[in-house]
């Protein structure tokens, strides 16, 4: 496989976006670039990630597409899928070798309808969906398999939460949460049992952008370029009665195809929209004990749909990008209960 | 044997509160003003009306805003005969592509005050405003445009816009 | 390009009004089981599915592949959904390719739907958005200012759109999958059909259907173990545009010619008139099929409506357009563009039936969204070049 590299990374996360989707990502996209050293003209292939029933409107990344000046015409393509997917595109694409170059972007705005809601959509038409089971049922539903399992606690679940208010100061528009020590948060009510609050990501409004470059060129244009050494994504059946709930299998066979087993890392950014599933995927992922996870504060601290995956990964890069680690695994999910999963191993070198 | 169930009614309802946008929410604040406001782009110079935040050949922000007429050319036009949710108007009606004068691409607006069939490309027209006090903060506040009187624009001045 | 890719199995729903003998689920195993037999493989000997279709809203279904997973023998298997809007089937089947090109995997299924019995696509097109009138009634009435330009540009006889209207449904009858089968149809039937958005006819138009098509795509190593001839993918190419810019040309736009010249340079065309023995094109009103022939260069600029006038684009004609009967008879949107590129690839297979072009070898897949403003092609061969 051709050597390919994140250059930069771009991103905002809000409690709650103004302005609309161009106005969200101009900014963002003109910073990646401006990290990378390139100039609009000089992207080979670009790829995005959005989803309609987020907005509730068909072709929500058409008009997205002001962002970028699309003229002359550009290799363009869009994933209705969380912008990691979008990423993977793009290193594919960076594979055929006649170019250098990919922007990647992705905005999401969680808070324009009622997100657990619309996600209920998401599922079988015909026996699942009309019954509206929303997305924070279904992972309380896990949830409750894990905690009958013993594959976790409701103590370890509120280390997670509280480890990643820890973790992030909230910037400008962000979502602040207290923070609190496990104990006391375990002394918060159940707002969908076994599921407090804490344990729940927020709705969040968002826009990432990335620029992947192959090659020599990489280590032209940045100092310390965040190659990929391996993205690998996989999913498992729908249906939530035919899968163990409390294991993530895709994952595991994402991080083995993407080289992440048995390996050491620095950095775990993981995508986890529920305390319970970073405990579930760090099983997956095989982590030993000393790797920093979620130094971002993850998606339990911010969480836009369709962002939030990619913005692992960013967050992930921007942790080699200066200096902080030499090594990261990234994850990113869609679909209810984990359903698909992404992995992508990281390196300086 | 009953007969085989081979479809569901399953009703989908979700709401959704939508943002405008900076440059929209001039462009709305300003129409109920009876004033049509678009933004030109500081690399291009084209005006671009509604006012978008972005140029879409540039991808630079606009921020200088432009005010246009509420007169303008008919480019191209398209007579509407099938009906559709949502719909308003009565059949047959016409709704084309209108370049206000002042401005670089034009808008999609209704055209009336001319019978269906004599509707031409290049036909002057002029916007007929809602009275201000039932004026929504949307292209409708605008009814319609009607034939301005002026003689038809000749083929080469709009021809760019087709 | 990187590695060759070939096309090993075909496979294609009966497309109808309404399947609902078939859930969409069922719809598009159907098409994937298809491929799966043509290519001697079943869902084991598959490494990845890329799944492609229009706006969710048409069924209603958010991000529907994740619940297609299981019918589609994807788990434990990477999955991609594509969503280009109408040039979706095309971009779809590009993004599949990449998968062979790269050396990534061996054999990719590509997968493109669409049910439209089971929403209501006019209004998931023309949705009743705050800050927007309601003008524009569905695609017809986005596209017919833009044929009425072309007409006005390029002079052309009003017949031209009703002769194409009538080759495609003459063609259909050849192709059993085909949604319309119009014995009747003539020139005088399709001038009678009411006119819905004036300058466009209903019998101009496409019809809503239920279908979905399914390919297998294969490295070289696995072509040369597949039961049937393959074809060789000689090129693919996406372009994109703003669908709304100052001085824009609506009628011809750069982003479908920027797309041919890349493909044609891939496949080392330098006269696509002469080499290129059959297109699959896009064309969902009749009077994109002259406009696509001067966007693809197969025309000078205003000279695409003499092709059709002169038969030039017929079954019998020195560049057979749309054999299969084209969109104009078939239209599962998010497939239909997967469909042109399956239909091309058949074509250079020589295992179209009745609607094979004689001696096909090289053919052209065509497929456009938006305001004409995505577009996706692929050139593919019986050579492998
Ligand atoms: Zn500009």
């Amino acid at each position: 496989m051709r050597d390919v590299a994140i250059v930069s990374f771009a991103n905002h996360i809000t409690s709650h976006a103004e302005g609309d989707d161009v106005e969200m990502l101009v900014p963002v996209i003109t910073e990646a670039l401006r990290a990378a050293n390139l100039k609009k003209k000089e992207i080979g292939f670009t790829v995005s990630g959005s989803c309609d029933y987020l907005g509730g409107r068909p072709f929500s990344f058409v008009m997205a597409l002001d962002a970028v000046g699309a003229w002359p015409p550009i290799e363009e393509s869009h994933v209705e899928m969380d912008g990691a997917f979008a990423l993977y595109e793009a290193w594919v694409r960076l594979q055929h070798g006649d170019i250098d170059t990919a922007l990647i972007y992705a905005f999401g705005r969680s808070t324009t309808g009622s997100t657990r809601d619309v996600l209920a959509t998401q599922l079988d038409p015909y026996v699942m969906a009309p019954l509206w089971p929303d997305s924070v049922g279904l992972a309380a539903l896990q949830a409750r398999a894990m905690l009958d399992a013993g594959t976790c606690t409701e103590r370890e679940m509120a280390q997670v939460a509280a480890r990643s208010r820890r973790s992030k100061k909230p910037g400008p528009g962000a979502h602040t949460f207290a923070e609190m020590q496990a104990g006391d948060l375990l002394g918060l009510p159940y707002t969908t049992a076994p599921l407090r609050a804490h344990d729940c990501a927020p709705d969040s409004d968002g826009v990432a952008a990335m620029v992947l470059v192959a090659g020599d060129r990489a280590k032209k244009l940045t100092s310390r370029p965040a190659w990929i050494r391996g993205i690998d994504h996989r999913i498992e059946a729908h249906q939530l009665g035919v899968r163990d709930l409390t294991k993530s299998v895709s994952t595991a066979l994402a991080a083995e195809k993407a080289g992440a087993l048995g390996k050491s890392f620095d950095v775990a950014e993981i995508h986890a929209p529920f305390s319970h599933q970073e405990i579930l995927v760090r099983k997956a992922l095989g982590l030993a004990g000393d790797v920093e996870i979620n130094p971002s504060g993850g998606a339990l601290v911010g969480n836009p749909y369709i962002v939030a995956g990619l913005d692992r990964i960013g967050e992930a890069a921007r942790r080699i990008h200066d200096g902080s680690a030499k090594s990261a695994v990234a994850h990113a999910t869609s679909g209810p209960c984990l359903q698909q999963n992404l992995v992508c191993v990281l390196s300086e070198g | 044997m009953s007969e085989p169930i081979r479809k569901i009614e399953a009703p989908v309802r979700l709401e959704f509160t939508v943002e405008a946008g900076r440059a929209l929410t001039r462009f709305l604040s300003s129409i109920v003003e009876e004033r049509i406001v678009g933004r030109r782009c500081p690399e291009c110079t084209k005006v671009y009306v509604p006012a978008r935040s972005s140029c879409p050949t540039c991808g630079v922000p606009m921020s200088e805003d432009v005010t246009v007429a509420d007169t303008g050319t008919l480019t191209t036009f398209c007579i509407v005969n099938v009906p559709f949710e949502g719909q308003t108007m009565k059949l047959p009606y016409v709704y084309g592509a209108i370049v206000l004068d002042g401005a670089d691409l034009p808008i999609l607006h209704l055209v009336q005050g001319i019978p269906a069939n004599e509707v031409r490309m290049g036909l002057r027209v002029k916007a007929e405003w809602t009275p201000p006090e039932e004026r929504p903060a949307s292209l409708e506040a605008i009814r319609w445009f009607t034939p301005s009187g002026e003689p038809d624009a000749p083929f080469d001045a709009y021809k760019e816009h087709l | 390009m990187g590695n060759r890719c070939a096309v090993i199995g075909i496979g294609q729903t009966r497309h109808a009004a309404k399947r609902d003998d078939l859930s969409i689920a069922g719809l598009v195993r159907d098409a994937a089981l298809r491929a799966l037999e043509d290519a001697g493989l079943t869902f084991k000997d598959i490494d990845a599915v890329v799944i492609g279709k229009a706006p969710d809203m048409f069924e209603g279904v958010m991000m529907p592949e994740l619940y297609l997973a299981d019918a589609l023998g994807a788990v434990g298997k990477p999955m991609l959904r594509v969503h280009t809007a109408g040039s979706v089937g095309g971009s779809t089947a590009v993004v599949a390719a990449h998968l062979i090109q790269s050396g990534i995997h061996e054999r990719v299924l590509t997968v493109a739907f669409e049910k439209q019995s089971e929403s209501d696509a006019m209004w998931a097109l023309s949705p009743k958005y705050p800050f927007q009138p309601p003008l524009v009634a569905g695609a017809g009435g986005f596209f017919a200012p833009i044929v009425r330009s072309y007409m006005r540009r390029s002079n052309a006889p009003l017949e031209v759109g009703m002769q194409v209207a009538v080759k495609d449904r003459l063609n259909a009858l050849k192709n059993p999958n085909a949604h319309l089968h119009m014995a009747d149809i003539s020139m005088d039937k399709v001038k009678a059909s009411p006119m819905l958005w004036d300058p466009i006819r209903y019998l101009e138009t496409c019809p809503s259907s239920d279908g979905a098509c399914a390919m297998v795509l294969a490295s070289e190593s696995a072509a040369k173990k597949a039961p049937h001839k393959p074809a060789w993918v000689r090129g693919t190419s996406v372009r994109t545009e703003p669908g709304m810019f100052a001085g824009r040309d609506q009628i011809n736009p750069q982003a479908g010619r920027d797309c041919a010249k890349d493909l044609y340079a891939q496949a080392g065309i330098t006269n696509p008139r002469k080499e290129i023995d059959v297109a699959e094109i896009y064309v969902p009103f009749s009077w994109f099929e002259p406009m696509w022939m001067e966007n693809l260069g197969f025309a000078e600029l205003d000279t695409g409506w003499k092709m059709v006038a002169d038969g030039a684009t017929s079954m019998t004609g020195d560049l057979p357009v749309n054999p299969s009967g084209g969109v104009l008879s078939t239209n599962p949107i998010g497939a239909s563009g997967m469909i042109r590129f399956a239909e091309a690839a058949m074509q250079v297979r020589g295992q179209a039936g009745e609607h094979q072009i004689d001696g096909a070898r090289m053919a052209i897949g065509h497929a456009y969204g938006g305001a004409s403003q995505f577009f996706a092609m692929w050139c593919v061969s019986s050579e492998a070049g």
